[in-house]
C-alpha cells in the first residue's frame, strides 16, 4: 500500500447537466511531484477548484492522510494544508513584497503592525528559496517573473503540505524557471507534495515523478514519468487525434520571389540594435530568442506601437513609417499580441462584439451596424477556426484560453491581412489548439500571406517556419533555413548563445 | 452536493440573472409609481402631473444620455453642472443683445463642446484622471459663470425661445419631453448601431485591447467628452427656457443626479457597458421620487433623507443582481 497524502475517489461534478468530471481517481504520493496534463476543457481547472474548496463536488470522496475531508472554502482547504498558486496573480500591486506575504496574517505588536519582523521573516523565507528580491519593494515595481516567484513564496508561507501549481512558469524567464525548479526540488526534499499543471511538456519530463492525463473529464492514464515519451504522452492527451502532432509539413505552395517586407537597421532604444532582414510574400519567418531579446519589439515596431529611433521599413516597395496602429492595419499588417487577455480581447464583451472591433467596414451598411452581418461574420469565424462556444453572444471570459486565442486570430483574419505577426500565439493554450493554430499558419502561407511567428516553443517554430532568426540582446545572431536545422538542440544552443 | 433544480428552471433563472441589471430599473420604477399612486391618488397619478415630471427631468435626462457614453468608456464628467450655468448665462446675454435664437443657441452649444474638448485634452494629452480634470474644470467654468454677470440673473424675454426650449408643447407633448426623447433616440442609436458606440464600449471594457485593435482610444475619449459638454450646454439652454431666465446656480449638483440616473439605468461604473434607455428611466425615477415626495407634503429635509435612501436601495438591488449573475 502506497503512502498517499491526498487521494480522490470517484469524484463527479456536472454543471447544468453537463458532466465535467466523471469518476475521477487521483492519488498523490507523499513527497512526490505529480503532473496533471490535459487539453483545455479537459477538467483540470474544475478538479483543482474542487480540491481548493472553490467548487463543491456532486459525488465522491476526498481523503487527506486517509481521513475523509470536505471543503467548502479556500480558507478551509488551506487549513487542511492545501495551497494553490494562482495562475492569475493574487498579489496586491501597491503593497510591498513583505506586506503581500503577510496579508491577512500580519504580525502585530499590540495593535500596531510589526513591519521589522515581517520584513525579516520575508527576507528569511526568500533567502531560503534562493530568490533575491528587496522585500520592501512594491509588487508593481517587480518584473512579472519576480512577482510570480513572490506568489509562490506566499503560498509556501502557510506551511502547505500539498501545493498546487497551475502553469507556474507561464510568465517566467528561463533563469526564473531554473530558480522555481530548484525551489520545487527543495520542497520535495522537505516532504511537500506537489500537483504540477503545465502545457510545457519538457518541464513535466524534467521534474515530475508521475503523470496523470485528464481527457474529457476522465483520468485516461496514470504512469511514472519514466514510462512516457513525449510522443506517447501527447498521444494519451489527444486520444483519437493523436496523428496530428507537431511535425514539419512540406509547403504545398512554394514561397514567391517577391519581397514583401524589408527591414533595415531598425533601432529602438536598447531593445533593438540594428535589425535587418527581408521577408518574402508567402514566407513564414520565425523569431527565436529569450524573453527580452527584442522579439516582441520587432513585431510592435512593425505594427506601429513603437516608433523606431532609426532605420527603415519597406513594405510592398514603399517606405512606411506608421504613426499609429491603424496605419499599419490599413497597410495590411496585423498583430496577435502576446497577452491576449490584456491586449487582445475585451473579455467582458461577447464574441461577436470582439470579432467586429477590427472590421467595422464589413458590418456597416450605410451608417449603421447590421446585426445580420455581425451574425454572419461571427458564425463564419466560429466555423472556420472551430471556436467552441455556446453562441456568438457568449462573453469571452467564459471561453477557454485556446478558444479565446482563436477569437483574436479570427478578428484579424477577417481583415484579410498581407502580413500576420504572431507573438507567442500558443502560450497557455492546449495541445490540440496549438496544432490547429500551427495549421492555420500553414494555410495562410499557402494562400500567399506572410507570417512572422515569435515563439518560445522551438518545436512549433520547427514545425512551420521556412526560416528562423535567432535574436540576442536586440541583435540578430543567427539565421537558419528550415533545411539547415537538424534538431531542436541546434536552435536551443543558438538561443542560449 | 447534487442540485435538484430542473434545467428549465435553471435557464429561466439564468436569464433573469443575466438581464437583472437591465430589468431592475424598470421594476423599481414601476414599484415606485404604484406606491405613489396608491398613497397620493390623483394628485400624483394624473396626466398633468406626470407630464410635469417629464418637464422637470428633461435636463437630467439629456445629460444622462451623454454621461452613459462617458461612463461606458471608463471616464467621468463632473464639470457638466457648471457648463449648464455658464451656457445658460451666455445664451441669455446673447439673446438680450441680438435676439437671434439660432446664433445664441449655436454659440451655447459650441461653448459646451469647447469645455468638453478641454476636458478631453486634459485626460488624453496631459494624462490627468477624468475625475480630477473635470473637477478642476467644474470650478473654472463655475467661476466664469459667476464672473459674466457678477452673479446676477439674466431674464429671457424672447417668447419663441421660451416656447421651444421651455414650456411649449408639440402636438400636446411638452417640448422638454420632446428634447428628452430626441436625445434618447440619438444616444441609443449611436451606442448600439454605430461603430462609434462599439468603440466606446471597447475602450471602457479594455483600453489596451481597443488600442491593439487599431482603435484611436484618445480620439474616442475626446469625442465623448465633447458630446458630454454639448449635452450639458443643451441642458443649460433647457433650464433657461423653462425658467425664462439664466442664473449661475443652474445645474448645481446635477452631475451627481446624472451619474445616479446612469448607474440606476444599469450602466456599470467600471465601464464597458452602457444602457441609454435605462438611464432615461433612471432619470425619470429620480424625478418621480422628487415629485411624489413634494406632493406627499414632506419637508425639504425629509425629502432629502427619503430620496437618498431610495437611491441607495435601488443601486443595492441592482448590484445584488449582478453578484448573482457572477455566481450563476
Amino acid at each position: 500500500m502506497d503512502d498517499y497524502i491526498l487521494s480522490l475517489e470517484n469524484i463527479e461534478k456536472s454543471f447544468g447537466g453537463v458532466t465535467v468530471l466523471d469518476k475521477v481517481n487521483f492519488n498523490l504520493k507523499r513527497g512526490s511531484i505529480h503532473a496533471l496534463v490535459g487539453g483545455n476543457g479537459a477538467g483540470k481547472s474544475t478538479l483543482m477548484k474542487i480540491l481548493t474548496g472553490v467548487y463543491t463536488y456532486d459525488n465522491g470522496t476526498i481523503r487527506i492522510n486517509n481521513q475523509v475531508v470536505k471543503f467548502n472554502s479556500y480558507t478551509n482547504a488551506m487549513k487542511n494544508g492545501i495551497s494553490l498558486i494562482f495562475q492569475e496573480l493574487s498579489l496586491i500591486p501597491t503593497l510591498t513584497v513583505a506586506e503581500n506575504i503577510f496579508l491577512n496574517k500580519e504580525i502585530k505588536k499590540g495593535i500596531v503592525l510589526n513591519k521589522k519582523e515581517m520584513n525579516r521573516r520575508t527576507r528569511e523565507l526568500l533567502e531560503d528559496l534562493g530568490i533575491d528580491i528587496d522585500v520592501e519593494m512594491k509588487v508593481q515595481d517587480l518584473t512579472v517573473g519576480h512577482s510570480q516567484l513572490v506568489e509562490i513564496a506566499k503560498a509556501l508561507s502557510t506551511n502547505a503540505s500539498v501545493l498546487i501549481m497551475d502553469e507556474p512558469t507561464a510568465s517566467l524567464s528561463d533563469k526564473e524557471t531554473e530558480i522555481l525548479f530548484n525551489i520545487i526540488k527543495g520542497l520535495k526534499e522537505k516532504g511537500v507534495s506537489i500537483i504540477y499543471i503545465s502545457h510545457r511538456m519538457n518541464e513535466i519530463f524534467r521534474i515530475a515523478d508521475e503523470i496523470s492525463v485528464l481527457r474529457n473529464g476522465k483520468i485516461v492514464a496514470n504512469r511514472p514519468t519514466g514510462e512516457y515519451t513525449l510522443e506517447s504522452l501527447i498521444a494519451d492527451m489527444m486520444g483519437r487525434e493523436k496523428n496530428r502532432i507537431m511535425e514539419y509539413v512540406e509547403r504545398e505552395v512554394p514561397i514567391s520571389d517577391e519581397i514583401l517586407l524589408s527591414v533595415k537597421n531598425l533601432t529602438l532604444g536598447k531593445a533593438l540594435r540594428g535589425i535587418t532582414f527581408n521577408l518574402k510574400r508567402g514566407e513564414v519567418l520565425g523569431l527565436s530568442g529569450l524573453m527580452g531579446s527584442g522579439r516582441t519589439e520587432i513585431l510592435e515596431s512593425l505594427f506601429g506601437v513603437h516608433r523606431p529611433d532609426s532605420g527603415e521599413i519597406v513594405f510592398e516597395n514603399r517606405r512606411v513609417s506608421f504613426r499609429r496602429i491603424s496605419d499599419a492595419i490599413e497597410a495590411g499588417i496585423v498583430l496577435v499580441p502576446e497577452d491576449r487577455r490584456r491586449q487582445g480581447l475585451v473579455l467582458m464583451h461577447a464574441l461577436k462584439e470582439n470579432i467586429i472591433l477590427t472590421n467595422f467596414r464589413d458590418v456597416v451598411k450605410g451608417l449603421t451596424i447590421r446585426k445580420s452581418l455581425v451574425r454572419r461574420i461571427s458564425e463564419k469565424s466560429i466555423l472556420e477556426l472551430k471556436i467552441v462556444t455556446d453562441s456568438i453572444s457568449t462573453k469571452l471570459f467564459n471561453l477557454s484560453g485556446g478558444n479565446q486565442q482563436k477569437v483574436v486570430i479570427s478578428k484579424w483574419l477577417n481583415r484579410q491581412p498581407k502580413l500576420l505577426l504572431l507573438d507567442e500565439p500558443t502560450a497557455g493554450v492546449d495541445i490540440a489548439t496549438k496544432v490547429e493554430i500551427i495549421d492555420i499558419v500553414r494555410q495562410l502561407a499557402n494562400q500567399g500571406k506572410s507570417v512572422i511567428l515569435v515563439s518560445s516553443e522551438l518545436s512549433e517554430l520547427m514545425a512551420v517556419c521556412d526560416r528562423i532568426l535567432v535574436l540576442h540582446d536586440g541583435k540578430i545572431t543567427n539565421e537558419y533555413k528550415r533545411s539547415e536545422i537538424e534538431a531542436e538542440e541546434v536552435l536551443q544552443r543558438a538561443i542560449q548563445n | 452536493m447534487p442540485s435538484k433544480t430542473s434545467t428549465k428552471e435553471r435557464s429561466i433563472k439564468s436569464f433573469i440573472a443575466s438581464h437583472i441589471s437591465k430589468i431592475m430599473v424598470y421594476v423599481i420604477f414601476l414599484i415606485v409609481l404604484i406606491i405613489f399612486a396608491i398613497w397620493l391618488g390623483d394628485k400624483f397619478f394624473s396626466p398633468t402631473n406626470l407630464l410635469n415630471v417629464t418637464r422637470q427631468t428633461a435636463m437630467i435626462s439629456v445629460m444622462a444620455v451623454a454621461m452613459t457614453f462617458v461612463i461606458a468608456s471608463g471616464q467621468i464628467d463632473l464639470s457638466i453642472g457648471s457648463t449648464v450655468a455658464l451656457t445658460s448665462l451666455v445664451v441669455a446675454l446673447l439673446l438680450k443683445s441680438t435676439d437671434n435664437i439660432l446664433l445664441s443657441v449655436f454659440t451655447g452649444l459650441v461653448l459646451g463642446a469647447f469645455i468638453g474638448l478641454l476636458n478631453g485634452l486634459c485626460i488624453t494629452v496631459l494624462r490627468i484622471p477624468a475625475f480630477l480634470a473635470t473637477m478642476g474644470m467644474q470650478s473654472i467654468v463655475k467661476g466664469f459663470a459667476m464672473w459674466t454677470t457678477g452673479t446676477k440673473a439674466v431674464p429671457i424675454t424672447n417668447e419663441t425661445y421660451n416656447e421651444i426650449f421651455g414650456m411649449g408643447n408639440l402636438l400636446g407633448i411638452p417640448m422638454l419631453f420632446v428634447w428628452t426623447i430626441l436625445a434618447m433616440i440619438v444616444g441609443h442609436f449611436a451606442l448600439n448601431r454605430l461603430p462609434f458606440g462599439k468603440k466606446t464600449l471597447a475602450v471602457g471594457g479594455n483600453a489596451t485591447s481597443a488600442k491593439y485593435s487599431g482603435i484611436n482610444v484618445n480620439k474616442v475619449i475626446v469625442i465623448i467628452m465633447v458630446l458630454s459638454g454639448i449635452a450639458a450646454s443643451l441642458a443649460g439652454i433647457l433650464y433657461s427656457g423653462r425658467l425664462q431666465t439664466a442664473r449661475y446656480t443652474f445645474g448645481e449638483g446635477d452631475e451627481l443626479s446624472v451619474i445616479a440616473a446612469v448607474i440606476l439605468g444599469g450602466t456599470a461604473m467600471s465601464g464597458g457597458t452602457g444602457n441609454i434607455i435605462g438611464a432615461i428611466i433612471g432619470s425619470l425615477l429620480l424625478g418621480v421620487i422628487n415629485n411624489g415626495l413634494i406632493i406627499g407634503g414632506l419637508s425639504v429635509s425629509q425629502q432629502m433623507i427619503v430620496r437618498g435612501a431610495i437611491i441607495i436601495f435601488s443601486v443595492a438591488l441592482n448590484s445584488l443582481g449582478r453578484k448573482d449573475k457572477a455566481r450563476a
